[in-house]
């Protein structure tokens, strides 16, 4: 079976890797020095969002039905779309490892389940994850930046990342600082993110909004262009650690600014929301979202994921489900790390 | 890589039976007409014929008139309005259980999505009656006058695009304020009506209260004509209204109008823009666009419009078309093949007046009555197609340059019910509302309705207003009573 | 002795603000109401004896005005009006003779006519402010929507002025027309007009924009027929139609039907048409009967 977890990387448009965001940012916004009031007049100008209009249609998008042949391959599709996340205080190496090693059969009684995107987790146990999981295809992410308030100094932020890097990590899951942001100096955000993306060298790097921070839709929406703008390779909604964290409102609204970004630059940009996401119907509903929002294109785990710990669960008793034709019960599902939700 | 697909997601029939044939509901009995010639009402989506129904005759409207009119003396106007409130709160509760078997009913008689019947039109019928029921009994609070009373017995006639609802719109208000009915449903879409009337014999609602009569125009006529009518309440096209309002010149009879409209729905260059597309959407795509307030006529700020066009195009891609029983369904079938002419004659009309056509190029089912979402571009003020009510899934973009000119354009037109406005700017919005000349206007919404919201229209969309306090005054009689 | 030769007035029609002979250059012969023993009816003027294009001219007056004097503030309007009632107080010595001539009255009821008519106005003139409040307000709906309705002038309204009470009458139906914004076209009574043209004078000569009113005098069964078919009239108010020569409300209401405009139908039961008796205080029923509601939805989010 031609599974999403067989499905290579692959770089079908070009990211930003390989530009100086920062004249592409003077290009974009026409103007020869990107200053603060250029990238808030920019900002600023991109449409509104109406929250109940924008609230009106993903409760729309929720009541689709999708097809039982469709269903299957969604909750594959959703499988090798999560990063299986564990971030506690409390994470021992044997936690990581347990996850780890969950990631790599997430059903004993069925081999042919797809594995998770990632594994995500702090950056000191990005060396404990990446000896389970080594070249199986799964990825380390880890989260940086002083996650999850960000409240730290731009070389300390930096020095976050390197680390984690350094350590083998193949994403990097960092956030912005909220407070510069609402403050006003999207300046300072973008150069922060900007700088940690080549912190990042080879890695991916997801921007994290903390949309429960930033309250309103226009705010998402402003923040999401001006992480595509300095960089991000994923906007991403939350750590996990703010109520509410990822909506699917919320999630419709970035997943309009990765479209819009793509019609504006040939860029694609993937979307992850995180945290609160936890049955299956809401994994294909997120799924439908993506199908008529963005797209085709980002029904992959290169371009969305899931920010998840007890997900993979709920989708592993629905595939034994839809395998078996009987309701399955969480003693059925091997669990490695049961404290993670 | 199997493609993301919707199921097939119908809704079961199985909690409908629908009976072959159908009488009047007379005074509380289904009887059988007097004569007239049955006719047969269809599923618009596939042609089947669904049941055989009664043609009433002038003579069954008499019998109906007479009914309502023993019901009103003799035990409705004498109730107490909290004895009929209590009986429009026990036809809400019925209709709230009930809804899903409402709900699919409507759908098959009518060809509209089954998730528009279900998660918009049956949650707004019971609705209705609970927001009236409570009316009954407050009358002398809603400023009305002094001893608002019943008028006597109303004829209320109503179309095939909202059946049930429109039939709420009518009841509930009339039966709050102490008037007896007799109601004639559209020709093509009677079944709820009569699954109505059975709701009534539920409530045991005393007979004559709600007489139900179904038939054609000449049945319709009857009812207009009956001298023992008090109130016309009727919703349909301008041209019939017009008939109406010759019809009881010189008389003592009470009409309201709710007739036809060519909504503007205006979007400025600042609006919400995903938001807005979502808004054009449901301004003429709902309800397959058989909304008298439709946002038909689509006014775009010339700055925008190719990225408007654009994006709604896209939009109208995602959309699905076909079986209104799907849940997954988002336009449904056409009411019928005489509306299905109309419509494909108007988009005839739009292409030989050189604005240029498009739809998606969805599939279309083989059998029933179907249309594409279709949108003409470069469609000028003077074209037929931003003139006329097409009635269908049919939008015509115009261009504006300016807050007045788009007022302008918006007003230029003998309708006056509806109208959109999509902007940011707070004051644009309160200065352009109060500059529309249009009985209802959505402002970075459309298609609400409510039963606390007075809806109808200016100039000839027709005249008085259903819902909220406002529209309980078209069922009462104040001053003192004369004999 | 010799007694002073009084100067007379000239009636004429009042459009946009001007007075204006009818175009039709055609006038008739305006008498007083027969009172006591007097056989031959006592000429009081030739008034102007207005024709359809009169009428078509009002109209496009009363269309033009129409706008903004709806823009207006309700503040502004009710000061407009209430100055219409100074006006009208200190022009009482012509009025009072007008109405005892055009009634048939003793000089102590024109006097308590007068006096109501000129209270009337007033009492209307509050309601500027006022009815919109009472009339509308805020829509409880199930949803996250800020919903309200509010009343609006319908636009231009024909009103058929009563035949019998001449200012009073008058007043009561003009002044709930043009409170909410609404401008007119005014069809005096056929043989009381003078008043009509008083009432003219003291609008003229007050804040009232020309062409907020227009009254046109003449045969009311020549001029109603026009206005009732008027495309570009948005209501019509039939009160007048009663007593009325060769006037038929019926058909007035068949060719209103036309464009649908909104029809205050006369006083009485059945096909009958009756004047009301004006003396009492009115309610809001003449002052709705010209308003449409306007309902505006909004989202309310963040």
């Amino acid at each position: 079976m031609t599974g999403p977890r067989q499905r290579p990387y692959t770089r079908r448009v070009s990211t930003a890797t390989d530009v100086d965001v920062t004249a592409r940012a003077r290009d974009l916004l026409g103007v020869s020095r990107l200053t603060n009031s250029a990238l808030t007049g920019w900002l600023h100008g991109l449409p509104g969002v109406d929250q109940v209009g924008c609230e009106a249609r993903a409760a729309g998008l929720s009541t689709r039905s999708i097809k039982t042949s469709s269903k299957a391959w969604a909750i594959d599709l959703a499988i090798s779309m999560i990063d299986l996340t564990t971030l506690e205080g409390a994470d021992t190496p044997g936690k990581v490892r347990g996850l780890a090693t969950r990631a790599l059969v997430p059903d004993p009684t069925a081999p042919d389940t797809p594995s998770p995107a990632a594994v995500c987790v702090y950056g000191d146990m990005v060396g404990i994850a990446k000896e389970t999981l080594g070249d199986s295809g799964v990825k380390v992410a880890a989260v940086a930046t002083a996650f999850p308030s960000g409240r730290a100094s731009r070389a300390v932020k930096l020095a976050d990342t390197r680390d984690a890097v350094a350590a083998g990590a193949d994403e990097i899951d960092m956030v912005i600082d909220r407070g510069a942001f609402l403050a006003g100096d999207y300046l300072s955000v973008f150069r922060e993110i900007a700088e940690t993306k080549e912190a990042c060298g080879d890695a991916r790097l997801k921007v994290i909004m903390e949309t429960g921070e930033l309250v309103t839709y226009d705010n998402v929406r402003r923040a999401s262009w001006l992480s595509m703008l300095a960089g991000g390779d994923f906007v991403k909604t939350s750590t996990g650690k703010i109520s509410p964290a990822a909506t699917l409102p919320v999630t419709l609204t970035m997943l309009e600014a990765v479209r819009d970004w793509h019609d504006l630059t040939g860029e694609q940009v993937g979307v992850k929301p995180a945290g609160g996401i936890r049955t299956s119907k809401d994994a294909i509903r997120y799924l439908v979202t993506v199908h008529e929002i963005a797209g085709e294109a980002w029904l992959d785990n290169h371009w969305f994921r899931f920010g998840a710990s007890s997900l993979l669960n709920d989708l592993v008793l629905q595939r034994q489900r839809m395998a078996t034709g009987a309701y399955s019960g969480a003693d059925y599902v091997a669990d490695d790390a049961p404290s993670a939700y | 890589m199997p493609t993301f697909e919707y199921a097939p997601a119908p809704e079961s029939r199985a909690v409908v039976d629908i009976a072959s044939s159908h009488g009047l509901f007379i005074g509380g009995e289904f009887v059988e007409a007097t004569g007239g010639k049955p006719f047969k009402t269809v599923n618009p989506a596939t042609e089947e014929v669904l049941s055989e129904v009664s043609e009433a005759t002038a003579d069954d409207v008499d019998a109906a008139v007479r009914a309502a009119r023993t019901a009103y003396t003799r035990v409705w106007s004498r109730m107490s309005g909290a004895d009929r409130g209590k009986y429009l709160y026990r036809i809400a509760r019925i209709i709230q259980e009930r809804a899903r078997e409402l709900a699919v009913l409507e759908t098959l008689d009518n060809g509209k999505p089954i998730k528009e019947s279900r998660d918009v039109d049956v949650p707004l019928v019971a609705a209705h009656f609970f927001y009236h029921a409570g009316w009954a009994d407050k009358l002398e609070y809603a400023s009305l006058g002094s001893n608002p009373r019943g008028i006597g017995v109303v004829g209320q006639v109503i179309p095939w695009n909202f059946p049930l609802l429109m039939l709420a719109w009518k009841v509930a208000p009339a039966l709050a304020t102490g008037n007896t009915v007799v109601l004639k449903p559209a020709e093509t879409t009677p079944l709820t009506a009569l699954a109505f009337a059975e709701i009534c014999r539920q409530a045991d609602l005393p007979p004559g209260v709600v007489n139900i009569v179904t038939g054609a125009g000449a049945t319709g006529q009857a009812i207009v004509d009956h001298p023992g009518v008090d109130k016309l309440a009727f919703t349909g096209s301008t041209g019939v209204g017009k008939m109406i309002a010759r019809s009881i010149a010189g008389t003592r009879k009470r009409a309201t109008l709710e007739l036809g409209g060519k909504g503007a729905n205006i979007v400025f260059d600042d609006a919400a823009m995903d938001q807005a597309i979502e808004g054009i959407v449901t301004g003429i795509f709902f309800n397959q666009g058989h909304v008298c307030c439709a946002g038909s006529r689509l006014l775009v700020q010339e700055n925008v419009v190719d990225e408007v066009l654009r994006r709604l195009k896209r939009r109208l891609g995602t959309l699905r078309v076909g079986d209104p029983m799907d849940k997954n369904t988002d336009v449904g079938a056409i009411n019928s093949k005489a509306q299905l002419d109309r419509i494909t004659e108007l988009a005839g009309v739009g292409e030989a007046e050189g604005a240029e056509r498009w739809d998606s190029g969805c599939d279309l089912p083989t059998s029933g009555y179907w249309f594409r979402p279709t949108v003409f571009s470069g469609v000028s003020q003077s074209s037929r197609i931003a003139q006329e009510e097409i009635f269908g899934p049919v939008v015509s973009v115009l261009t504006f340059r300016t807050p007045g000119e788009a007022v302008a354009k918006a007003n230029n037109t003998p309708y006056g019910l509806s109208a959109g406005i999509w902007t940011e700017k707070g004051s644009r919005i309160l200065w352009m509302a109060d500059q529309l000349r249009a009985g209802v206007v959505w402002a970075n919404t459309f298609n609400k309705f409510d039963p606390t919201s007075p809806f109808g229209g200016y100039k000839e969309s027709g005249y008085g207003r259903e819902g909220g306090r406002h529209g309980l005054e078209a069922y009462v009689s104040t001053g003192q009573e004369t004999t | 002795m010799s007694t002073r030769v009084d100067v007379r007035k000239t009636y004429k029609l009042y459009i946009g603000g001007k007075f204006p002979r009818s175009e039709s250059g055609r006038s008739y012969e305006v008498t007083a109401a027969p009172t006591g023993r007097r056989s031959t009816p006592r000429f009081l003027a030739n008034a102007a004896q207005g024709s359809r294009k009169d009428a078509r001219d009002a109209v496009v007056a009363a269309r033009k005005a129409q706008p903004g004097w709806a823009g207006a503030t309700a503040y502004n309007r009710g000061q407009v009006l209430y100055r219409v009632a100074e006006v009208m107080e200190g022009r009482r010595a012509q009025l009072v003779q007008d109405v005892r001539d055009a009634e048939g009255l003793t000089a102590a009821r024109a006097e308590g006519v007068v006096s109501a008519a000129i209270d009337r106005w007033v009492w209307y003139a509050g309601w500027s402010d006022k009815y919109p409040q009472v009339l509308g307000g805020l829509n409880p709906v199930a949803g996250p929507y800020f919903d309200i309705s509010a009343p609006e002038p319908t636009g231009v309204v024909a009103v058929l002025a009563p035949q019998a009470s001449s200012l009073l009458g008058l007043v009561s139906v003009v002044a709930p027309v043009v409170v909410s914004g609404n401008t007119c076209v005014v069809v005096a009574s056929q043989d009381r007009p003078l008043p009509a043209i008083d009432l003219a004078e003291c609008l003229a000569t007050s804040d009232v924009p020309g062409g907020v009113v227009n009254v046109v005098t003449g045969r009311t069964a020549e001029i109603a027929p026009w206005l009732a078919s008027h495309r570009d009239v948005n209501a019509i108010d039939l009160t007048g139609a009663a007593d009325a020569d060769g006037v038929d409300w019926a058909d007035l209401e068949i060719a209103a039907a036309d464009n649908l405009k909104r029809v205050l139908r006369p006083g009485g039961t059945g096909a009958e048409a009756v004047e009301p008796d004006f003396a009492p205080v009115p309610d809001l029923s003449r002052l709705s009967a010209f308003l449409e509601t306007k309902t505006v939805w909004h989202p309310k989010g963040r």
